[in-house]
């Protein structure tokens, strides 16, 4: 059994990161995906990851709001999510207390994962009246405020089947939003989505960052978006943080060869 | 050789009709009990208690490895032995509606791991409930490609209820074994029950199918 003394009960003070990954190992049976991990994203930071495909990266997205971890400790907003606390110690969080505990994270996946058989707004009303308890009245003008903002208003009442890739996930980000997160995951949002469509999902993705205080956690193979908005990059080996640092610092002066190695083969790529 | 008698044919098929009316109601019933006791089983073998799991899944096997007939005999023959007495129709309903719910829970089971994953994920990130989950997002989905296996089974369990003769219940084949032996004729009586039972199922399994093409375009699935 692990010893979990060494980790606090909460995070707080001023200094507290709205995430922290704090000495996190992630295992698939013998397969160690994450070691050790540790990461502080600060309230309002936008932190992308990128790396090659099976470097780790997307599981960290997964392990705040799917999967559970092995070791160490995963806290948002001050509290554990990963563990609970029962008579002072730090126990594995059991299945409600986890819900409870990951309600303020939202999530985006590179399948949009609508739900089919929903229109777009019952997409978005489906948490909030499900999981808030808001009415549906109200959980109707904060859906129509949000299809709004992403540009889908005139498609509220289409099913998935009738929207585009790009459309879909802006009716997928406005989903995740209506539940008020304080952390947004975007998981390979774009990679799904056809060349053209790119740009609008980008867009609003974008216009989050610029208008709302949004904690933001970002995977992605689009580097220039990358550079665009984000305020940490970290470039994932391995398991683990190669290098990061600003996007100017990691893509403009990259120190670790590792880095310099994936920077050149993504730019060769196109 | 070939002898058909109008005259009879007329004269007995309004006791045919009132025992397929027996039929149909002992289908219906045994149809209802087979949708939601399959349900519940094919539910109970996705939990994360491994005795229920296990237990639910020897179940499911035991009654699809052994023949109907043997299981209606055995409620209606043996439960008085465990002080359970049941008329032979609740028997014959209790008997073909356990049959038929391990039948549809291997249908609901393909149709639930029919549903693709994200969609569980998905259900996650709103921290939906796990009954939100199954009844909001997942058995939605699910239900469409399970309505081509539910409507066969349907049809398999109107079938079926001659079986139910076996102990007396008074549906379309037992009354047509009556007839026959009152009277000595089983031609008419047989082959009116062949006709009736064509003429029900051959609508019916049209009918599924335009259900199911209705139900997926109310979901909006097509």
């Amino acid at each position: 059994m692990e010893d979990l003394s060494r980790f606090p009960l909460r995070l707080e003070g001023p200094d507290a990161p709205m995430v922290r990954f704090d000495h996190v190992t992630k295992r698939y049976g013998d397969l160690v995906v994450l070691e050790d991990f540790c990461l502080d994203v600060a309230e309002g930071e936008m932190v992308t990851v990128i790396g090659p495909s099976g470097s780790g990266k997307t599981t960290v997205l997964r392990i705040l709001m799917l999967e559970r971890i092995q070791e160490g400790v995963i806290y948002v907003d001050g509290a554990p999510i990963s563990h609970m606390e029962k008579k002072g110690r730090l126990v594995p969080a059991s299945e409600r207390y986890l819900r409870r505990a990951r309600e303020p994270i939202g999530m985006c996946f590179q399948h949009f994962n609508l739900f089919p058989h929903m229109t777009a707004i019952q997409n978005c009303m489906e948490g909030p009246v499900q999981v808030l308890g808001l009415s549906r009245q109200d959980a109707r003008e904060r859906a129509e405020e949000l299809l709004e903002m992403v540009g889908m208003i005139e498609k509220k009442d289409e099913h998935p089947s009738r929207l585009s890739g790009g459309q879909q996930q802006r009716v997928a980000i406005a989903r995740a939003l209506a539940m008020r997160p304080k952390v947004m995951l975007f998981d390979e949002v774009t990679s799904a989505l056809d060349p053209e469509v790119i740009g609008e999902v980008t867009e609003v993705i974008r216009k989050l960052v610029h208008e709302h205080r949004l904690t933001m956690l970002m995977v992605t193979h689009q580097m220039g978006f990358a550079a665009d908005i984000s305020d940490r990059v970290c470039f994932f080996y391995g398991g683990r943080i190669e290098e990061q640092g600003t996007p100017e610092e990691l893509f403009g002066n990259p120190q670790k060869e590792r880095t310099q190695q994936f920077l050149s083969a993504v730019k060769s790529a196109g | 050789m070939f002898d058909w008698d109008w005259a009879f044919t007329l004269e007995i098929l309004p006791r045919l009709l009132e025992a397929t009316l027996n039929t149909l109601i002992a289908a219906g019933a045994g149809y209802v009990i087979a949708v939601f006791l399959g349900l519940a089983f094919a539910l109970a073998q996705r939990t994360p208690f491994r005795a229920l799991t296990l237990g639910v899944r020897e179940a499911v096997e035991f009654i699809r490895s052994t023949p109907l007939v043997l299981q209606i005999f055995f409620v209606f023959f043996v439960g008085p032995q465990f002080g359970v007495t049941l008329s032979p129709w609740t028997a014959g309903m209790i008997a073909i509606g356990l049959h038929y719910s391990a039948y549809l829970s291997e249908v609901y089971r393909g149709g639930i791991e029919s549903v693709p994953k994200g969609q569980w994920e998905a259900a996650a990130a709103l921290s939906l409930s796990t009954r939100d989950t199954y009844f909001r997002i997942i058995i939605p989905q699910a239900l469409p490609p399970s309505l081509a296996g539910m409507g066969n089974y349907l049809v398999g369990i109107f079938k079926d209820t001659p079986m139910l003769s076996v102990i007396g219940v008074a549906e379309l084949m037992h009354t047509a074994n009556a007839i026959g032996s009152e009277n000595y004729r089983y031609l008419e009586p047989y082959t009116m029950v062949g006709i009736i039972f064509l003429c029900i199922s051959l609508p019916a399994a049209a009918m599924v199918r335009s259900f199911e093409a209705w139900v997926r375009r109310k979901l909006g699935l097509s």
